[in-house]
């Protein structure tokens, strides 16, 4: 019996409210399988499975937030479901049975004046009265600390809460991006960013008028939705360079570097309203550049709806912010810990540019580079965003 | 307290007294009322309370009996229906199971099955309890199982001045009542107010008021849960104490008003846990009162074995303060 529980989307990260099962007992799942969708502070995550097997039971209901590591539900795994392992067969009967020995033992069990009734998983405590009078000013139980027996949520614990709220009453819990919350978890992250890591910068102008024209060519024939965009050349450009340079991709974990075996590139976007998040593109430096390039539609597609997934959410190796067309020229990011990089580009602007001599118009684009300076120096860092655009004078080869 | 000056002053009575007063009072208000049951007369009960009534009234209306429940108890009813204001003591609810059929069957029902055509206006005394070492025969707390009956009315007078009142104002109800006095309870001690009369047998009442938490119970227990409710006060929890006094039919709105107030509940009550009058009182209070609690109800009651013989045992079985401190304590959420 494996158990299911709600996954930790980033250190920051210590509930989570189930708003969805995407699966039922006697599911068959598979491992990457989305069997849930989990609302914490960066939006609705779909949350993926990592066993096969069998959904034996849910435990937490719709609705209910749960700490991190909380059994959501548990699954028999693949090889019990084949084994047939479900519950210890009986013993054959004999020919003759015995007469039946009377059992003079089993006391019934003397109840206590107050049965001790383990709270179900994840269920909130809370007595009739508290719920009712939360529900009347549209608290959210799941903030208030309860006092009363076993740790419930009672009456003056929300009185408590309500005497020392401002009068107007919060607005319900929301389902879907919950703006606010996710401004409080960008302040955490960032705010813990800069006191930890101590952040260099770089900044290197990159001239990509050999790519604006390859696009160009690449582009004449495709409909605006299946166009190649420069966003996509420059994310697989950071991408394959992160090959030679592994001390940009990883994570600072427990007082060390750890250099992730894989690429996973988290793209920022911007989500109107005032959110930012940088789900995770899997595997970004074994993806063709249109390959890379639906990928990014389509997280940004799912951002929006507020359906990330939980691994994309909590995977990204690197951090790839661009500001694109409405933006500046350059922008020097924050480290998304545990991350220890994060490479900016800025808008592309046509500048006077000496080419072999000669002064022309160029399209450049500006690419800089935070880095963590526990982890690397700028020499490397500066060896990397030339590799950067090494790679993006070869659009063709990308 | 300042004393009446119209009123006599209170005597020092004993519950055991109380319950006499009110049976010499009502073979003196009415020539119909007499007394029925096993030793009451020569031997003067066996709890002693109707000594000298034989003297006082006579033989014919303070009547020893065969020891056969079912038949004395069976021919109070007769006599009910035929007229009588009759007074059957069982000498313990042990024995009244031999008279159940009487008084499920026949004094609880003839009202219906006979159209409304006879009633039964008989009170039935019974002790009640456990605590005085009288083994698992006969230390029962059933009154709960006849507080189940519709029909009847069941009784638990706890105070002197219920012990004293209670009974005549059965007598003049049409229809069969119970009154549970326990054993523990005869003894009991206090000032009477020398012109206590009857009282209402319909209402429950507030023995000590407070806004934390309502201790529910009747009977015996009650003053264990007043033991418990100062207790509590010492702590700093102010216990609100309700004494059911009917528990068939029950006073719904001073319970419900009580836990409405203090919406917290404890239910004490001598009887078995698994199906007693706690668990009415309990779901009543669910049923009527659910949005105004603010912990899990919580029941004392007797552990669900036959009571033991031993006094240690026997006193372990049953509720007490202590184990009424404990289960307020922990609706409270104050433990440890």
């Amino acid at each position: 019996m494996a158990e299911f529980r709600m996954p930790s989307l980033g250190a920051d990260m210590e509930a989570g409210t189930l708003v969805e099962w995407m699966v039922k007992p006697s599911d068959k799942v598979k491992r990457g399988d989305i069997v849930a969708v989990v609302e914490t502070q960066k939006g609705a995550i779909e949350i993926e499975i990592f066993e096969t097997g069998v959904i034996e039971k849910i435990l937490v209901d719709i609705g209910t937030k749960v700490p991190v590591g909380t059994p959501l539900a548990t699954l028999r795994t693949k090889v019990e479901a084949e084994a047939g392992v479900k519950e210890p067969a009986a013993p054959e009967a004999p020919a003759i049975m015995p007469p039946p020995i009377p059992k003079p033992a089993e006391a019934p069990p003397i109840a206590a004046a107050l049965p001790e009734v383990s709270p179900l998983p994840g269920r909130l405590r809370a007595s009739p009265a508290a719920r009712q009078l939360a529900q009347a000013h549209g608290l959210d139980l799941t903030t208030i600390t309860g006092s009363g027996a076993g740790g419930a949520i009672v009456l003056k614990d929300v009185e408590a809460r309500l005497a020392s709220m401002p009068s107007p009453p919060p607005k319900k819990p929301v389902i879907g991006l919950d703006l606010g919350a996710m401004r409080a978890a960008i302040a955490a992250a960032m705010a813990r960013s800069k006191r930890e890591i101590p952040h260099y910068y770089l900044q290197h102008q990159v001239d990509v008028t050999g790519c604006e024209a390859w696009l160009a060519e690449r582009n004449a024939a495709r409909p605006p939705q299946s166009r190649l965009l420069l966003g996509a050349l420059a994310a697989k450009a950071v991408a394959s360079a992160l090959r030679r340079f592994p001390a940009f991709n990883g994570f600072w974990q427990n007082g060390k570097f750890e250099a992730a075996p894989a690429v996973h590139l988290g793209m920022a976007i911007a989500i109107r309203g005032g959110g930012l998040a940088a789900p995770a593109i899997h595997d970004a430096d074994r993806l063709s550049c249109d390959e890379l390039m639906a990928a990014m539609r389509d997280l940004v597609q799912r951002m929006r709806f507020g359906r990330i997934r939980s691994s994309e959410i909590a995977d990204a190796t690197i951090t790839v912010s661009s500001l694109g067309e409405r933006g500046v020229e350059a922008l020097f990011g924050i480290i998304y810990p545990p991350q220890v990089a994060i490479v900016g580009f800025g808008k592309v602007v046509t500048r006077p540019w000496v080419v072999e001599g000669i002064i022309q118009p160029r399209s450049i684009l500006t690419v800089t580079l935070s880095g963590d300076h526990r982890v690397s120096d700028g020499h490397a860092g500066a060896l990397f965003l030339v590799e950067i655009d090494r790679l993006l004078q070869e659009p063709e080869k990308l | 307290m300042q004393q009446d000056q119209a009123r006599p002053a209170p005597q020092e009575t004993t519950y055991r007294e109380a319950v006499r007063a009110a049976i010499r009072d009502a073979m003196q208000r009415d020539e119909r009322v007499f007394l029925m049951g096993e030793d009451v007369g020569r031997y003067g009960g066996c709890y002693a309370v109707s000594k000298g009534l034989l003297a006082e009234f006579g033989p014919k209306r303070i009547r020893d009996t065969p020891l056969s429940e079912s038949g004395f108890t069976g021919a109070g009813i007769g006599a009910a229906m035929a007229g009588m204001r009759p007074i059957v003591e069982v000498m313990t609810v042990n024995f009244s199971l031999l008279a159940l059929d009487q008084i499920l069957n026949n004094a609880a029902s003839i009202r219906s099955m006979s159209g409304n055509q006879f009633g039964v206006p008989l009170v039935i005394r019974m002790a009640t309890g456990a605590g005085r070492q009288l083994a698992a025969q006969h230390s029962h707390s059933l009154e709960g199982w006849y507080a189940h009956i519709p029909g009847i009315k069941v009784l638990a007078p706890a105070t002197l001045e219920d012990a004293r009142g209670m009974l005549w104002t059965a007598l003049e109800d049409p229809d069969p009542v119970l009154i549970f006095e326990n054993i523990m309870l005869y003894n009991m001690s206090g000032p009477l107010a020398a012109d206590a009369g009857p009282v209402d047998i319909d209402k429950a009442a507030i023995r000590r008021a407070g806004r934390d938490i309502s201790l529910i119970t009747y009977g015996g227990s009650l003053f264990k849960t007043l033991e418990a409710a100062t207790q509590l006060a010492a702590e700093g929890v102010e216990a609100e104490v309700v004494d059911l006094r009917s528990l068939r039919p029950l006073d719904d709105e001073t319970i419900v008003a009580s836990v409405r107030k203090t919406r917290r509940a404890v239910v004490i009550d001598e009887g078995w846990r698994s199906g007693s009058l706690a668990a009415e009182i309990c779901m009543r209070l669910v049923e009527q009162a659910f949005f105004d609690l603010d912990a899990p109800l919580a029941r004392v009651c007797s552990e669900e074995v036959p009571i033991p013989y031993p006094s240690h045992l026997e006193q372990a079985a049953i509720p007490q303060a202590t184990k009424i401190v404990a289960a307020a304590k922990r609706v409270l959420g104050r433990e440890g």
